[in-house]
């Protein structure tokens, strides 16, 4: 039994994914308390050069052909072989459409507790605890780690991605490859449809939620959008109803952006939308409803209805750019 | 085709949240139960699948206040079987074993397919389906949006940040996650489900002592702060947009 | 939408559609239809929809009504009773007709997906806006004297007094209740609410086909009526009104029930001295079409108009049996979008600019789900930001004092 960290990095088509620093953040404050290192693992193939800035002790690559693309009963099968070999005190992966399945799968397969919708960590005499969001982040459950071996499923939020960077490459070590599985075979993939902006490139984003009402009031945004030079985005309601193209669409089924400003009009803060927001640089939540979870993750905010705001605020922005 | 459908009831969030007099779990006094958003796409996708290519759809719920509710819903919709299990279904039920359980009922229906929602907001140890895969030794792929089905295979959609979609192969019996089903979960006129009510029956499985290995302890449960929230700008529109507009050009965007 | 359902061959579906009208009081008169096309003309959405009442009945008796339940325009009827209202003989097209059709799209899963919503949650918390039962008498907080709620005071009064949803989760129709709390308590009026225990009165949700959900809504209703001792049930939402007068008697339910334009009116004597303060404005009133039109409600609204001081009171060329619907009858409250989609217009939009045309400051309302309507209406009609929409009793209650 060892008391390392260990950190699945996530990646898809050649991109390491943002979870990964975050999960590198919360990695070393936890191999701070327990003593061990950080190691990162990297499944896949042709994979060198990859992930060289992720902030881990060391880097386990596991490099075979059968690991080219995410299939998740290989997956598994070559994180099993691996854990149940070097037995971390935690293993940490992303909550997200990779990690969480080979979080729960391994979990049963290795009989290693797991914890998921974790938020944070921290250290509290020698024991570690996990800090877990639950309904839609509504209450925060606490606890110990189970111990001695545990797996966790973070989401973003607690740490921010810059926190699991590093300069200098880490060591790299190659281990073999247990891949295994033969019940799961990609077929294809489908590339979202383009042409549109690319949301997760601007610098100023007006997102629009569910408090817009309808199609007809996007109108609206988007002309407060023009006024300051950015484009209009928009939480799953409102792509869902088809006022605007799924291109727009921010969050977990859409994009991660990182704007300069987001402003989010009516927009609540689900999980989902939230974790896709966090690196922006400054979010300002326009909501009536004060306890709306947006105004946790939000710098500034006001409780005005957007239908009264949004008018006197274009109006003021062309003032100011006379 | 046989398509099990083990649902889960989660704490309706329209309702105030309550901390128990422990302060580490939710006051089941003050709780109204709802079914599992996802697991209403995942009943969709199994009748919608039945509707094209034949079969029957099992529907399981363990016994929690509105259940009898969920179970005939989804007859009216087109669900065969229902099953409640009975017994042992308090609040503290975690997913490793609602996991076992339920496996255990499942192994000897058969099934083809067993469909879950992908996630439901209470998963404090990881959702249902990649453990009941797990116990029931089947492959598993969540994040679906978009199934067919054809001779011993199902084509899914896995759906990935960005938007990118995989289109994977998965080998029957298999457990999927699902995301969304192909059409939105279909409206029941009230006048089904009271005819489900008197045609359908709800079948009970009495499971045996729960085992929740696998699952944190929680200490302490809260909700979180407000210290931690957003500087409130005050005032009417015209002087709110006035304080943004400064500080636009305090951010440089303006 | 949801997977339309594999229609029935289209004569036998026509004549069992045909035969259920006859079930319907005065259904049966769909027979004299004379073709006359009067009803498709007056319909206000009658431009837009494939099969307006009389094309509707055409389309029954050539046996293709099969073609009516897959033409989602069905869904542009507000249930606003003009068509009822002008048919030379009388046929029930709108409580009739109408609604029946709506039945048998939603059996068929042709669902606008925002009324869905609407339905479902009106299932499971007993209001189409999805609010938390718990909450239904959070609207009184701060009322003085307390608004009485039944369960609590455990003894008989004069007036049950039926909030209804709007009136008591709507942000904008919340201070519209409180404004009736404090006409009825300077009125000494004796009432209480059922607070938690009262439920959806289930009219609209009939009206947009969901019978089934309107009978249980009822027995819920009922149920709680029945626990408690009242003279009378007084009601601020006229689709409450008209589901407690003409629908909650064929199940069983039936209590005496007024608007409360009408309980007020009748108390005028005692009102009239207490309305102290001037409102001078201009105003016109708009007759909900479930308390004119459907109920033959149209004097006690405007006498209590005139009962307050410094208020002209001036008629829109649409009142009274002419009124203009507001669009949120019949469901239509919940299907903005849909309708928007259809119209590119708002029915309201349209009594907005009769109110502008008349010259009235204030637009005056007697239903819950006109304040919001019309309101928003004035955000869109250009020039329209001036008229002030107020219920009558916001504007008793100011004359008052409040
Ligand atoms: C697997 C999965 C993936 C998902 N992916 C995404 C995703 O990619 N992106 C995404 O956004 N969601 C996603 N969701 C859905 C997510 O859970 C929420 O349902 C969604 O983000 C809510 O959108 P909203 O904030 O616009 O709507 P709501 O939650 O309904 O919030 C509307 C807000 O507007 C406010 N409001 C109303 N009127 C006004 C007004 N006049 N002025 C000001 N404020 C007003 C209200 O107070 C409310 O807070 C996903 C869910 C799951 C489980
Ligand atoms: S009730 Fe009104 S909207 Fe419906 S068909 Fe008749 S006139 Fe048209
Ligand atoms: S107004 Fe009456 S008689 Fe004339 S077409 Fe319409 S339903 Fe028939």
């Amino acid at each position: 039994m060892s008391q390392d960290i260990y950190v699945v990095i996530e990646h898809l088509r050649g991109q390491v994914a943002d979870i990964s620093y975050v999960l590198c953040a919360a990695a070393r404050q936890l191999a701070a308390a327990s003593g061990g290192q950080v190691v990162g693992v990297l499944l896949g193939h042709n994979v060198q050069g990859l992930a060289q800035d992720v902030a881990v002790d060391r880097l386990l690559v596991m490099d075979d052909p059968q690991l080219a693309d995410f299939i998740p009963d290989r997956y598994q099968q070559a994180l099993a072989g691996l854990l149940s070999a070097q037995a971390p005190r935690v293993t940490l992966f992303g909550d997200t459409s990779i990690g969480a399945e080979l979080a729960g799968g391994l979990s049963v397969q290795l009989g290693w507790p797991l914890v998921s919708y974790c938020r944070s960590v921290r250290a509290d005499d020698g024991r570690l605890l996990y800090i877990s969001q639950l309904c839609g982040g509504k209450v925060m459950a606490e606890g110990e780690i189970p111990a001695p071996h545990a797996l966790l499923a973070m989401v973003p939020g607690g740490f921010q991605a810059e926190q699991g960077k590093r300069t200098s490459p880490p060591p790299v070590e190659t281990v073999a490859s247990a891949a295994v599985g033969g019940r799961i075979t990609l077929k294809q993939y489908i590339e979202p449809e383009s042409g549109d902006v690319d949301i997760s490139k601007e610098a100023i984003l007006v997102s629009v939620g569910r408090g817009i009402q309808n199609a007809d009031n996007i109108e609206m945004v988007q002309e407060l959008a023009a006024a300051l030079g950015g484009v209009v985005s928009a939480s799953r309601p409102v792509v869902d109803q088809g006022w605007l193209p799924t291109t727009r669409l921010v969050g977990k089924s859409g994009k991660r952006v990182k704007p300069r400003l987001y402003l989010a009009l009516g927009i609540s803060g689900a999980p989902e939308h939230a974790e896709a927001i966090t690196d922006s640089q400054t979010i300002i939540a326009v909501n009536t409803d004060a306890s709306a979870p947006i105004f946790d993750i939000a710098r500034y905010g006001t409780t005005l209805d957007l239908f009264d705001l949004v008018p006197a605020l274009t109006e003021k922005v062309r003032q100011a750019k006379q | 085709m046989h398509i099990v459908v083990p649902v889960k009831l989660v704490p309706d969030l329209v309702e105030e949240l309550v901390i128990d007099a422990s302060g580490c779990a939710l006051d089941p006094d003050t709780l109204r139960l709802q079914l599992n958003e996802f697991d209403g796409h995942a009943i969709e996708q199994a009748i919608l699948l039945k509707e094209r290519g034949g079969g029957q759809v099992t529907v399981i719920a363990p016994d929690l206040e509105g259940v009898d509710d969920v179970l005939y819903t989804a007859a009216a919709k087109g669900a065969d079987r229902l099953i409640k299990l009975c017994d042992h279904f308090g609040q503290a039920v975690n997913n490793h074993a609602m996991a076992r359980a339920v496996a255990e009922v499942i192994k000897p229906l058969q099934p083809d397919l067993v469909l879950t929602g992908v996630q439901s907001h209470s998963d404090l140890d990881g959702s249902i389906g990649p453990l009941l895969a797990g116990y029931l030794a089947m492959p598993y792929v969540g994040y679906i949006a978009g199934v067919t089905l054809s001779d011993g295979r199902a084509t899914v959609r896995k759906e990935y940040p960005g938007g990118l979609v995989a289109e994977l192969e998965v080998t029957l019996p298999a457990v999927l996650g699902i995301q969304a089903a192909d059409q939105p979960p279909r409206y029941v006129a009230f006048s089904r489900i009271r005819q489900a009510m008197k045609s359908a029956t709800i079948e009970e499985q009495t499971v045996a002592a729960l085992d929740t290995s696998g699952g944190p302890a929680v200490a302490r449960m809260y909700k979180p702060e407000v210290a931690a929230r957003a500087t409130m700008l005050d005032g009417k529109p015209d002087e709110v947009a006035d304080q943004l507009v400064a500080l636009f050009r305090e951010l440089g965007v303006l | 939408m949801a997977t339309a359902t594999v229609p029935p061959s289209s004569a036998t579906f026509s004549k069992s559609f045909y035969a259920s009208l006859h079930e319907i009081p005065g259904g049966e008169k769909v027979r004299t239809c004379l073709q006359c096309g009067t009803c498709n003309g007056v319909c206000p959405f009658g431009y837009l929809m494939d099969y307006p009442p009389g094309k509707m009945i055409a389309a029954l008796r050539a046996q293709r009504f099969e073609r009516v339940t897959e033409a989602e325009t069905v869904w542009m009827c507000v249930s606003c009773y003009a068509c009822s209202q002008v048919c030379p003989v009388r046929i029930p097209l709108t409580a009739g007709l109408m609604t029946r059709a709506k039945e048998e799209l939603l059996l068929a899963g042709n669902i606008p997906s925002e009324l869905q919503i609407a339905l479902e949650n009106t299932q499971r918390y007993g209001n189409p806006l999805g609010e938390s039962p718990r909450k239904r008498a959070d609207w009184a907080k701060g009322v003085k004297p307390r608004v009485p709620i039944m369960s609590e005071e455990r003894r008989p009064v004069e007036v049950l007094w039926f909030v209804g949803d709007y009136g008591s989760y709507h942000p904008r129709v919340q201070p519209v209740s409180r404004a009736l709390a404090n006409v009825f308590n300077a009125l000494r009026i004796d009432f209480g609410i059922l607070g938690a225990e009262e439920v959806s009165d289930g009219d609209s949700q009939r009206l947009a086909g969901e019978r089934g959900l309107f009978e249980m809504l009822a027995a819920k209703n009922g149920r709680a009526f029945s626990q408690y001792e009242f003279k009378e049930i007084v009601t601020g939402d006229p689709h409450a009104y008209n589901a407690f007068k003409n629908e909650y008697p064929r199940l069983g339910i039936a209590y005496p029930v007024r608007h409360y334009t009408e309980f007020l009116a009748e108390r005028l004597d005692a009102l009239k001295p207490l309305l102290k303060h001037e409102v001078n404005a201009r105003v016109t009133y708009h007759d909900p079409c479930y308390l004119g039109r459907a109920n033959g409600v149209f004097e006690a609204p405007r006498q209590l108009l005139s009962a307050i001081p410094g208020i002209e009171l001036v008629e829109m060329p649409h009142n009274r049996t002419t009124s203009l619907c507001c669009g949120g009858g019949g469901g239509g409250m919940w299907i903005d979008g849909f309708q928007w989609e259809k119209a590119h217009t708002r029915l309201s939009e349209w009594r907005v600019r009769e109110a502008m045309k008349v010259g009235a400051d204030i637009l005056a309302v007697a239903c819950p789900y006109e304040a919001p309507r019309f309101e928003d209406a004035t955000k869109t009609v250009p020039g329209a930001a001036r008229l002030i929409v107020r219920d009558i009793a916001e504007l008793l209650a100011e004359a008052m004092g409040d």
